[in-house]
């Protein structure tokens, strides 16, 4: 039983064929209970996400061919031309599939290395796959320890921790003065891009009351209904600014919007508790000379995007830890399947050689007459006491193999010298 | 006996503030845990020293200086420990060890003073020094809070982060803590007073309050409970209390050692 992946992600394809290339839950159900029922696969999980499409799977022997069908699959199901979809699949198998598999839930293969929403996804797309029976022992087995590694690489190494765009790392640094968000208000200006992703991160962090201003008022009420906030009057700054504890502006206005005088008032108003303003703006909306207010933390995108460059290069220097880990479950994992497949071999070894033994006897005795069914019965018995106790020092010693590397070469040599390849598990 | 107890308190905490040191680097919980498990263990060698060289002397811990700064120390580790647990909030312990371990070394690295026979006894008097010197700790506690909350805010404000900033306490836990830390001290510290007057007044023909040590313990008391209404109001929350607090603990350490070894008559070593 070996693994097999084919996919495309960020690297391979660009946007247009990554877009025909993914799957709905729906359709990622789909594909997994027809390639089982065409005998491409014995056990597949489909992993889809905004930057990459994978099918993993499960096949008596997994090679160019069977790799080869997982590809003419895809471009049927999604169709597409395959001259077309096969310049940006990738194929692994076996080990390397195993590898690869870890090196995605570790946040190793994303666009934005090391970050956490891979881990999700890959934990969804198992659920899901479990949900519907289409793995088995062996992929239940890889993906649950793809979720471990996901696991221990961001609580061992600093691959994760430190964030990665500008809104996240405005929200980081709010969280460096108040702690958690969830009974703190925040104000947003404007309904951009860029305010999405900030009010995005708000809620992802379950921020207590979040208001929303905008010249265009329908704009913000869009924006209020879906992220549940509430909507302040563009321009009514006075009353608005007394309000939040955190104040984004992302407006692109060529005055400034919010002075030094106006936030002066606004803390007074609000008994100096501390402010924190993120200005992403251009050019900026909130006067420099806010930053010396007493208890007024100003962060303008350059700021935040000198952060965000600072820990890009140390998530970087943290790679070679989470390869190291990757590394270490790869092991393990062969190690379980070779185990797995020593117990397969010696099964069949076992069998093959009851069936030789019966071939055996029946030559051996045809000709005589003076052993009755019961002596024979009994010789059969003692031949195979004779085959298992020869059998059980080799298996014990293989078992107790801890290198796996030995283990699979040992377990591949007695399935060569041993085994007819018919008779190959 | 003693030695051997000193020997183990000094590595236990030279362990543990290693640990929390790397704790504030790595970020690893396993780490932490074991600083944390060191303070402990450390903890209990330190009682045990404390019991065993009060024995040899047949006295009170806080009979001579180094006496009353070694329980300073331990009850800083006291105090630390129980709002590292009520917080959850293990980076301060790589800030505070530094000043136990200070406490302890001077403690026992001074050279021998020999202590003022005391005229109190009894339990009164026990409470008295014992809730004294625990207003202090915690004094210390916060004053440890506020240079970081200092050091934290500067460090956002001039936007240098590096490793250690994004594992520091918020801002406001920090503030939050100190607060706690100055309330207990301010309890601790008034009934300790209080103490202290009902056991002066238990001594035999004694009725001077002329002692300088009550001018200045009156001054701290009124200077705490400036802090904790100040750090609430509009102009001071913040930076301008945390300055205020450390400077409240130099004059809490002035009392602690100037005061008690060149002023006060009945207070000289606690």
């Amino acid at each position: 039983m070996e693994i097999v992946l084919v996919g495309l992600n960020f690297r391979t394809a660009p946007v247009e064929v990554r877009e025909r290339v993914s799957f709905s839950t729906e359709q990622a159900q789909r594909a997994s209970e027809e390639l089982r029922a065409q005998g491409i696969l014995e056990e597949t999980l489909v992993l889809s996400t905004c930057n990459r499409s994978e099918v993993y799977g499960v096949h008596q022997s997994a090679n160019r061919e069977s790799a080869n069908a997982l590809s003419s699959f895809l471009s049927s199901f999604h169709c597409v031309q395959p001259d077309k979809l096969n310049p940006s699949l990738y194929h692994h198998y076996d080990h390397d599939a195993v590898r690869h598999l870890f090196r995605v839930s570790a946040g190793l293969e994303s666009m934005l290395l090391g970050e956490a929403e891979i881990l999700g996804q890959v934990r969804q797309a198992y659920m899901r796959a479990q949900e519907h029976h289409v793995t088995g022992p062996v992929l239940n087995r890889l993906f649950q320890a793809a979720l471990e590694i996901g696991k221990r690489v961001r609580a061992e190494t600093e691959l994760g921790t430190r964030p990665m765009g500008v809104a996240s790392a405005g929200m980081k640094l709010a969280e460096r003065i108040f702690g958690k968000l969830n009974d703190r208000s925040a104000l947003v200006l404007g309904a951009g891009t860029i305010s999405e992703q900030v009010i995005s991160q708000l809620r992802d962090r379950n921020i207590g009351r979040l208001y929303l201003t905008n010249r265009s008022r329908e704009k913000a009420e869009e924006f209020a209904q879906q992220y549940n906030g509430k909507v302040l009057e563009w321009g009514e700054w006075e009353s608005s600014l007394k309000l939040p504890d955190i104040i984004v502006s992302a407006v692109g206005v060529q005055e400034t919007l919010l002075t030094k005088a106006l936030i002066e008032r606004a803390m007074s108003a609000r008994g100096n508790k501390a402010l924190f303003l993120m200005d992403l703006g251009m050019p900026r909306n909130i006067e420099p000379a806010v930053a010396s207010l007493y208890n007024a933390y100003l962060y303008t995108i350059d700021d935040l995007t000198e952060i965000v460059q600072q820990n890009r290069s140390a998530r970087q220097s943290e790679v070679p830890k989470a390869e190291a880990l990757v590394e270490e479950h790869v092991g393990k994992f062969i190690s379980w399947q070779a185990s797995v497949e020593l117990i397969g071999v010696l099964d069949t070894l076992r069998s093959s050689l009851k069936q030789r033994r019966a071939r055996f006897l029946q030559e051996k005795l045809a000709g005589t007459n003076h052993f009755t069914a019961e002596d024979q019965q009994q010789i059969g018995a003692m031949m195979d006491e004779m085959i298992e106790k020869l059998l059980i020092s080799p298996a014990e010693r293989l078992r107790a193999e801890k290198e796996h590397r030995k283990k699979v070469q040992n377990v591949e040599a007695l399935r060569d010298l041993y085994l007819s390849d018919r008779e190959k598990p | 006996m003693t030695q051997t107890f000193v020997l183990l308190t000094v590595l236990a905490y030279l362990s543990s503030m290693g640990l929390y040191i790397r704790f504030l680097y790595t970020g690893k919980e396993v780490t932490g845990r074991f600083a944390t498990l060191l303070l402990f263990l450390g903890l209990g060698a330190h009682y045990l020293a404390l019991l065993f060289r009060a024995r040899a002397m047949h006295s009170v811990p806080y009979h001579d200086l180094q006496g009353s700064m070694s329980l300073f120390g331990w009850l800083l580790a006291v105090t630390y420990l129980c709002l590292e647990i009520y917080h959850r909030q293990r980076t301060v312990g790589a800030f505070v060890m530094p000043v136990i371990l200070a406490f302890f070394f001077t403690a026992y690295l001074m050279p021998d003073h020999p202590g003022t026979p005391t005229q109190a006894h009894g339990v009164v008097f026990a409470l008295h020094v014992t809730l004294s010197i625990l207003a202090y700790a915690a004094f210390a506690l916060s004053c440890v809070l506020s240079v970081m909350y200092l050091a934290e805010g500067r460090l956002l404000r001039i936007r240098r982060l590096g490793e250690v900033v994004w594992r520091l306490p918020p801002l406001e836990l920090l503030e939050r803590m100190s607060h706690t830390s100055v309330l207990v001290g301010l309890i601790t510290i008034a009934v300790g007073t209080a103490l202290g007057f009902l056991a002066v007044d238990r001594l035999p023909g004694h009725s001077s309050y002329s002692d300088p040590k009550y001018i200045v313990t009156l001054v701290v008391l009124v200077l705490y409970a400036i802090y904790l209404q100040l750090a609430r109001s509009a102009t001071w929350r913040g930076a301008r209390a945390s300055m205020l607090c450390v400077f409240n603990f130099v004059l809490v350490m002035l009392s602690f050692t100037v005061v008690n070894l060149y002023f006060s008559q009945h207070h000289r070593y606690f």
